[in-house]
């Protein structure tokens, strides 16, 4: 084990929690503002992503296609949640758990008709596709330090947004009491669809920007979404605090188990039964992890205050 | 029974059901002993999952998990030269309740979303164990050697026989649930459902009650397992893949939770439906998707609720 395959994981381990913070940040918004279970978030992943790599084929840039799929998702976002969520608010989980169901059926159904069931594969525009070196030893692929890059511009963006501007106060105002809210005359409907958007968006991205280096097909959301369900029981529903610490700690167990389980096994038993046990443990590792983190605090690491 | 209309459907589903394989035998039509067959087994998971959901309030979002465990303990018994049905299906649903032990001993702790998020992860931990396990085929999953044997006095390899079988142990099942519902365990779950702190407040801690309800209903789901795997004879991790938990949810909510015969009724409407829909169109998936949103947003008590009256619970 050397300090350049170390680094490297690690740095996989933080384009995966990005990744999973762009999703879970939208899912806790979404939890913590208007009390839904949003099992479709992860088809705004497929759909960012989707909607990218069309855009990308248009255009010819991938910034743009990228840049254009935000919007696009966002209104995706939107226009779902004036049809088919409003109206969930108020219902309980399981009704809110089934109808979302029920969209990823149709999302994954409608994208296996207009693009097909067959994955998309896209390359990486040659300014994105070298690596860079660090030291002599040691270097890393450009596009994924890019991504992680985005990813924390954009966490950083997110907490301005929620502690620093006028929306983000309203949100979290929504968040604490929402009769208040619209007692004072805010457009709290307008402020739901508003929020749910964004969220939608924030997938949007994190699918859109995985695009180039994964394949692009129907279902490719619902993986990501479990996932994201994970980080937020770790980091505490509603907290988007949370939801970044648990974003971070899932994609470097996920990723460092997966890299480094096996061979540490090794040492302990032998090493057939470690070829077989190894990437075995290593997929249910951050499960288990969430099950001790649980089993110490039920409500996750980071509760949202207040609730 | 002593609840009419409700027994009244129950057991005109069951005539309904034994007639089909003289019925499909004089049209000619086997393939449809075979589609009740695999609506039946999956009847007996939609009630276990009822006696959690509709009785205990308790939204398993995993109910596959105990499907595929079921399936995968007689698919590896077979493996090593284990035949005996008993034996394998006893294994089956030994081996759901510890898993179901295991889960519903963290989950249970938590509620509401985290319930819900919990189960749901599980099940997937254990659809990646399940592609993870080379030996037993793996991604791609492996053909079950030999179908469970019960020493020449039931031929599972023989459609009709099978059948039948199945058929009875889903009258079991829904009598055992009705009964264990309206004992005094049932009442405690009941009550805790509808109102926690004062089931607390008259001496009953909600949390072994509810404990043992998950186990007893992830039990029953693994012999609705060891049956599945008898039926399909392929082993497949597929068997615990979330949309399926998604499926078993969506039958009990469709046929009208805390009724258990409307969970039989969910998995014969949804399955025939299916079945329908996919002759007609590669993506009958795009007709069901709304159709599930429709049901949940217009009718909330499930087919049950046209059928029979509410009944006040407890």
């Amino acid at each position: 084990m050397n300090l350049q395959l170390v680094l490297e994981q690690l740095l996989n381990g933080g384009q995966l929690g990005v990744t999973l913070f762009l999703m879970a940040a939208g899912l806790t918004l979404i939890f913590g503002i208007m009390n839904l279970v949003n099992l479709a978030h992860g088809s705004f992943y497929m759909v960012g992503a989707y909607l990218a790599v069309t855009f990308y084929r248009w255009t010819g840039s991938l910034v743009l296609g990228v840049l254009l799929a935000l919007p696009a998702t966002l209104l995706a976002g939107a226009v779902v949640e004036v049809i088919a969520l409003r109206t969930l608010y108020e219902r309980d989980h399981l009704d809110q758990v089934l109808a979302t169901f029920g969209l990823i059926l149709f999302f994954n159904e409608l994208t296996a008709i207009i693009w097909g069931r067959v994955g998309l594969f896209t390359n990486l525009p040659g300014w994105l596709s070298g690596s860079v070196d660090f030291g002599a030893t040691f270097s890393y692929p450009l596009y994924r330090l890019v991504i992680i890059v985005v990813g924390i511009g954009v966490a950083g963006a997110l907490w301005y947004m929620v502690t620093r501007t006028r929306l983000g106060m309203l949100v979290r105002a929504g968040a604490s009491n929402r009769t208040m809210v619209a007692a004072l005359g805010v457009n709290i409907r307008l402020l739901y669809t508003l929020v749910f958007g964004i969220g939608a968006a924030l997938a949007g991205l994190a699918g859109a920007m995985a695009a180039p280096i994964y394949a692009v097909q129907p279902g490719m959301g619902d993986p990501v979404l479990i996932q994201a369900f994970v980080v937020i029981a770790i980091g505490g529903i509603g907290s988007i605090r949370g939801a970044l610490a648990g974003a971070l700690i899932v994609g470097m167990v996920d990723t460092l188990g997966r890299a480094f389980l096996k061979p540490a096994l090794a040492t302990l038993i032998s090493a057939p039964a470690a070829q077989s046990a190894g990437p075995a443990l290593a997929s249910m590792l951050v499960y288990l992890l969430m099950a001790v983190v649980l089993v110490l605090r039920p409500e996750g690491l980071f509760p949202a205050r207040g609730r | 029974m002593r609840h009419g209309r409700r027994a009244i459907v129950f057991l005109g589903l069951v005539l309904l059901l034994a007639a089909v394989p003289p019925a499909a035998a004089l049209l000619g039509q086997p393939f449809y002993v075979d589609l009740l067959r695999r609506v039946m087994i999956f009847a007996i998971a939609a009630v276990s999952l009822d006696l959690i959901l509709g009785y205990g309030g308790m939204v398993s979002f995993g109910h596959a998990a105990y499907l595929g465990v079921g399936a995968y303990a007689v698919t590896i018994l077979a493996v090593y030269g284990v035949h005996n049905g008993v034996l394998q299906w006893a294994a089956a649903v030994g081996a759901s309740m510890l898993l179901a032990a295991a889960i519903g001993a963290v989950s249970i702790r938590t509620s509401g979303i985290y319930f819900i998020m919990i189960t749901l992860a599980f099940t997937q931990m254990l659809y990646y164990l399940g592609i993870s396990l080379d030996v037993y085929g793996g991604d791609n999953g492996m053909r079950l050697p030999m179908r469970s044997q019960f020493g020449g006095l039931i031929d599972l390899g023989n459609g009709t026989e099978f059948y039948y079988l199945v058929l009875g142990l889903l009258v079991l099942v829904v009598l055992f649930v009705r009964r264990l519902v309206d004992s005094r365990f049932g009442m405690v779950i009941r009550a805790a459902k509808s109102n926690e702190p004062r089931t607390r407040a008259i001496g009953f801690s909600p949390y072994p009650y509810r404990l043992a309800a998950f186990v007893i209903s992830g039990g029953i789901c693994g012999l609705a397992g060891a049956l599945l795997i008898n039926h399909t004879a392929y082993l497949t991790p597929d068997l615990m893949h979330w949309t399926r938990s998604g499926d078993i949810l969506f039958m009990v909510v469709l046929g009208g939770m805390a009724s258990t015969v409307g969970p039989v009724l969910g998995a014969l409407v949804l399955l025939v439906l299916e079945n329908a829909l996919s002759n007609w169109t590669e993506h009958w998936q795009i007709i069901l998707g709304p159709f599930l949103v429709l049901v949940v947003l217009f009718a909330r008590r499930g087919l049950g609720g046209l059928l029979w009256r509410e009944e006040r619970d407890g």
